[in-house]
């Protein structure tokens, strides 16, 4: 069990990933929450749901995880008025996700400080809600201004750059708010939200098939992750578990996603620094890694390979030579690029001390991922909460202490040689045989399921509740760059404005997969 | 030094042929003239928008500058702003909070000057949209509906080559 209070009754869910769900009452959200971060857990995901149509009101979901397992926590609020209490002060993470919550449901944090919208823009009113069931999605738009609040920076010589949603690279649309001394940073302030295509509310309208081509496009760099997640989810509700081959396969190509998105970042961390050698030596690998997917699997980004109940994909044995050679080739390849990035002067100048995260402040952020291995906070789902067939491999977690875009570089290249290591492993454990999936077209009524896995960027979630017919009632995919956006923030202050395109590089978070 | 000349002689050339225009692409009647055509074949400047995409088709637009597309070995290169381009390659489905920017981008991107649509959302909204419309609360769906577009790559991503397809049949003439 991983946490005890008087009011707390926990059930261990089923399905893959260590998880325990205990409903509670909203006043007794806050001590839950103080007792699981004062014994050093953290918060994973916060969203609402509208169970109106059935006779109540909404409710308010958050996971938490700490070293014993993920801990969901479900409370009921009212029709009238729904709101809890902000849990912002305990997990500074909630702060956006309370925010998106109130923006897309109307459930309001009570006694927080910061109630500025923070998904909605001009595209729909304030005070009409997206995800409670009876929105009106013909309504006329609003064409206001979006005016948003951004905190302001006053004083002798402070002046301020505005940058986006159109950014000068090919990368997704955010706004950056830089207030800068000179050349010094002195705060930047993030708004996001430009994506926003309604992901959620479409989920509700689908059936768990075309679900879970829409999961695997939440973040199209983390298609692996996303479509592996929802799967969990939608089998722990069905209660079934898919065959081992179909497991070992996922796993696969989960590496395979890991190792595909370091090889491109660290071949942008190179031109970055002005080493453009960097990024034609090392997207030339991606290139050879991309190809290989779609020869063995159909499609370059490995989309819709991992379908609920199983895997669509199979691997020959002419294609686990395949990647065999590739894992050999890119061993070698990297480890002569990795020589070349820490021989260089001009690199290493540019990356060491850039960014810095010290792990005290990583800790009290509740950073993740890869970015926050990089500053010590040793979390990695595959190595904590093995789900299967990471329980029989034995990950080395890869961890940093120093948190700059060097240890960032660092952390990319242990992962990269570890994936390698695990794909090698996940072949000779690879027998073979026909079954691919388990039957499963249709979830049980009114069921709970959550599904996680340890993607390339950090933890994904996807959280899904099922209505009276056993269709998607509410589907809730969670992205670990809602954790890790705010400590960005933090970790440009006092650099030089030139040095942010490297240090939010050194990051790479997802926009599509925090606006949804 | 030495490692770095090294890597790049044994690595050695890895472009492959460009592929050549596709008509089928076209989504406007050709709009520019032959001479025009001809200038922008020579050095064309694209910029490039994400308007509301999954991030999929970026990774595709990332490849295609890789050293087996090669596209600036065409003379077409990416650049910062849409004042300095001939071509926006724009990508995603339109999201409403992303209109505007959309809109803007493409006032500021002086005449003569060409759009190409980006993957299957671009083309006609994709799986963000619902049936038939195309349209959402958060969604004006793709991006014919915001600004005009000249041409189409149709897939979720495009291959690198067909979205190289798809600029190359921008500025080449109707037959």
């Amino acid at each position: 069990m991983p946490i005890k209070h008087p009011n707390l009754h926990l059930e261990r869910m089923n399905g893959a990933i260590s998880a325990w769900h205990g409903k509670i009452a909203s006043a007794d959200l806050h001590p839950i929450c103080q007792n699981v971060r004062d014994g050093g857990g953290r918060l994973v995901a916060l969203w609402g749901g509208d169970d109106r149509e059935h006779g109540e009101g909404y409710s308010l979901h958050v996971v938490l995880v700490n070293e014993s397992g993920l801990v969901c926590l479900s409370a009921a609020l009212p029709a009238e008025q729904p709101s809890y209490p902000d849990i912002s002060q305990i997990f500074p993470a909630a702060n956006r996700m309370q925010r998106a919550a109130y923006d897309l449901l109307g459930i309001y944090a009570h006694e927080g400080h910061d109630h500025r919208k923070w998904l909605r823009h001009a595209a729909w009113h304030s005070g009409s809600f997206p995800l409670r069931k009876d929105f009106d999605a013909a309504q006329i738009r609003t064409d206001d201004a979006d005016n948003y609040p951004f905190v302001r920076d006053e004083g002798q010589g402070v002046h301020e750059i505005p940058v986006g949603p159109v950014h000068a690279g090919i990368i997704e649309p955010g706004h950056f708010r830089f207030s800068a001394v000179g050349e010094k940073v002195l705060r930047l302030e993030e708004r996001l939200g430009y994506t926003h295509k309604g992901i959620e509310k479409r989920f509700e309208s689908m059936s768990l098939q075309q679900g879970a081509k829409l999961a695997g496009r939440v973040s199209g760099d983390s298609t692996v992750a996303y479509a592996w997640s929802y799967a969990m989810a939608a089998e722990s509700i069905a209660g079934i578990t898919p065959p081992d081959h179909a497991l070992w396969l996922r796993a696969l190509l989960l590496e395979r996603e890991r190792v595909a998105n370091h090889l491109g970042d660290l071949g942008y961390l190179g031109s970055d620094v002005a080493l453009s050698f960097g990024f034609a030596q090392f997207w030339i690998l991606k290139e050879q890694l991309l190809r290989n997917n779609a020869a063995l699997f159909g499609h370059r980004y490995l989309m819709d390979s991992i379908i609920p109940g199983g895997i669509a994909a199979d691997l020959t044995v002419e294609g686990k030579h395949v990647i065999e050679q590739e894992c050999a080739m890119l061993e070698q390849q990297v480890r002569i690029l990795r020589g070349i990035y820490e021989e260089h002067a001009g690199v290493q100048d540019r990356f060491i001390g850039a960014g810095r995260v010290e792990p005290k402040l990583a800790a009290q952020l509740g950073m993740c991922g890869l970015a926050g291995r990089a500053s010590a906070q040793s979390w990695d789902a595959r190595v904590q909460f093995p789900c299967a067939p990471y329980d029989k491999l034995d990950v080395q977690m890869a961890t940093y202490r120093n948190g700059d875009v060097a240890a960032r570089v660092i952390v990319r290249f242990d992962e990269l040689f570890e994936s390698l290591r695990l794909q090698r492993e996940i072949l000779t454990n690879l027998v073979g045989g026909d079954d691919l999936a388990r039957p499963l077209d249709q979830l049980p009524a009114y069921g709970f399921g959550i599904g996680m896995v340890e993607g390339w960027r950090g933890e994904v979630l996807v959280a899904m509740h099922t209505g009276a017919a056993g269709n998607l009632a509410r589907v809730h995919p969670h992205d670990p760059s809602w954790q890790n956006w705010p400590v960005l923030e933090h970790a440009v202050m006092g650099n030089i404005v030139p040095d942010f395109p490297l240090i939010n590089k050194s990051f790479n978070l997802s926009y599509s997969g925090q606006d949804l | 030094m030495y490692q770095i000349l090294k890597q790049i002689i044994k690595t050695g050339i890895k472009t492959e042929a460009y592929p050549l225009a596709d008509e089928t692409m076209r989504l406007a009647t050709q709009r520019l003239q032959q001479e025009i055509l001809d200038v922008f074949g020579g050095a064309l400047a694209i910029r490039h928008v994400d308007a509301g995409s999954c991030n999929g088709c970026e990774l595709e637009i990332h490849a295609v500058n890789n050293a087996y597309y090669n596209i600036e070995g065409l003379g077409i290169k990416f650049v910062a702003s849409p004042r300095h381009a001939d071509l926006l390659l724009v990508t995603g489905p339109v999201s409403r909070h992303m209109e505007i920017a959309l809109k803007r981008t493409y006032d500021a991107t002086p005449e003569p000057k060409l759009v190409v649509a980006i993957g299957d959302c671009a083309c006609d909204g994709g799986i963000f949209s619902p049936e038939g419309g195309g349209e959402s609360y958060a969604s004006c769906g793709r991006v014919a509906n915001v600004i005009p577009v000249d041409v189409v790559v149709k897939g979720c991503p495009p291959t690198p080559t067909a979205i190289l397809q798809g600029i190359l049949t921008a500025i080449s003439a109707k037959k």
